[in-house]
């Protein structure tokens, strides 16, 4: 029986776009479907009742949310090409630290980064700006977090990368100056064929953080 | 495995820290607690987890593990006795879930019904009640979330019962209802229970004291 695969997802979506990153690496063969998370689909109230939120992966019929859930999802049942965890018990354990550290500090610090000014914006920007450099020294020398391939934190990382740009605009700062190793790290993902056909256009996501600043009255 | 050295830094009355040591137990683990003096943490604790600064931290073989479920799938993968996750990958991912959901859902609702006063807190009474409703649906009719037995959800879950009765008691609001969630209800008193999980549980007067103690200072900083 062929694996019907369906990916629920918003076009500038960081968490959409780590598993098209994913699917993508693995060559599973699937249809996109974009929500508009403005106005969700019966499907999208459907498939994730509990946080009515994309991305979702349904896999033949069933529905996987949370995106790094759906990320080890992807991994451990398409485990025969390109594997995001590593199969050593700790290096695994210290990727999902990461990966976590990413989502939970860096989302939330660039939220506050965009959507603030003055002050609190500046703190903001040193927060970011840390831990950005704290990620740096994880990598160390290694071409990626997952070694000589993407994997679990790259993957989760790089698909934050069009709003990290949004982030320096608003906040008239910038990585390259501060941390010039991330970016090359960014280049060698950006490489990659995965990576640069998941991310959207940078100049439609700006497009989107100023409708979004409009909306909630951010000037 | 012998002659590994673990070791758990915790706190007596951390949940995140009972999560570990529920895990360890049910693998019959040989570990060394130590316990921290919180808020004075320890240089230990500082080196070992640099990043969040926060127990629960896993030790083994000298090598840091940090935060509670991810030391619980760490655990379960070293130690591949007595199970923790199940082997499917859709029932995986779906434990996940709700682990994740009473992490970002439960707990912040629960909090924030102990930190506030008034409609804040009725508010968030409220939110905490619907999200254990929800939290319910993923048990069903079985006896543990895991199945038969004591499952990664149980372990994350089942410090509820315990913190949330204290909350009710010390905020004066009603978050485990045993009318509109018996089966939840049922569910904690049940895992609670559970053999090895039953010795691990800090005496709960002194962890009511402890709550009691912070619910004075809390709430007299926001009056």
């Amino acid at each position: 029986m062929a694996d019907e695969v369906v990916l629920l997802d918003f076009w500038p979506s960081p968490f959409g776009i780590r598993l098209r990153i994913a699917l993508a690496e693995k060559g599973i063969v699937h249809e996109y479907k974009e929500e508009d998370v403005w106005n969700k689909s019966p499907l999208l109230l459907q498939m994730n009742p509990v946080h009515k939120k994309i991305p979702v992966l349904i896999h033949n019929g069933k529905p996987v949310s949370e995106s790094l859930i759906a990320l080890q999802y992807i991994d451990e049942v398409w485990n025969h090409k390109a594997p995001l965890l590593p199969s050593d018990s700790y290096l695994r354990a210290q990727a999902r630290f990461w990966a976590d550290f990413v989502d939970k500090k860096i989302f939330e610090i660039g939220r506050q980064l965009w959507a603030t000014k003055g002050e609190e914006q500046n703190a903001a920007i040193k927060e970011f700006l840390n831990c950005i450099g704290v990620l740096e020294r994880e990598l160390g020398d290694k071409p990626f977090f997952g070694g000589d391939t993407l994997g679990f934190v790259d993957v989760t990382l790089i698909s934050h990368y069009r709003w990290f740009l949004v982030y320096e605009k608003f906040g008239n700062f910038s990585v390259e100056a501060e941390h010039p190793e991330f970016i090359a790290w960014v280049k060698r993902c950006m490489e990659k064929e995965s990576v640069s056909k998941s991310l959207p256009e940078q100049e439609k996501v700006y497009d989107y953080a100023m409708l979004l600043r409009k909306k909630f009255g951010i000037e | 495995m012998s002659g590994e050295s673990v070791k758990l830094l915790g706190y007596w009355a951390s949940p995140f820290a009972l999560r570990v040591k529920w895990a360890l137990k049910l693998k019959e683990i040989e570990y060394q607690y130590v316990e921290e003096d919180l808020p004075n943490k320890s240089p230990l604790l500082l080196r070992y987890n640099p990043v969040h600064k926060r127990v629960p931290v896993l030790v083994h073989d000298g090598k840091p593990v940090a935060e509670s479920l991810i030391i619980l799938e760490y655990i379960d993968e070293t130690w591949k006795h007595n199970p923790i996750l199940p082997q499917d990958p859709y029932e995986r991912a779906q434990a996940r879930f709700w682990a994740g959901f009473i992490d970002e859902k439960c707990v912040p609702a629960i909090m924030s019904a102990f930190t506030n006063q008034g409609e804040e807190k009725e508010k968030a009474a409220k939110e905490a009640r619907e999200n254990l409703k929800t939290l319910e649906s993923a048990l069903g009719g079985k006896d543990f979330f895991g199945g038969e037995t004591v499952g990664f959800v149980d372990i994350a879950a089942g410090w509820i019962g315990l913190w949330a009765r204290n909350v009710e008691e010390i905020a004066e609001v009603n978050l485990i209802d045993a009318e509109t969630m018996p089966l939840l209800n049922a569910w904690f008193g049940r895992v609670l229970e559970a053999p090895v999980l039953k010795e691990c549980v800090p005496p709960r007067d002194k962890l009511l004291e402890h709550n009691r103690g912070f619910h004075k200072i809390l709430t007299a900083a926001s009056s």
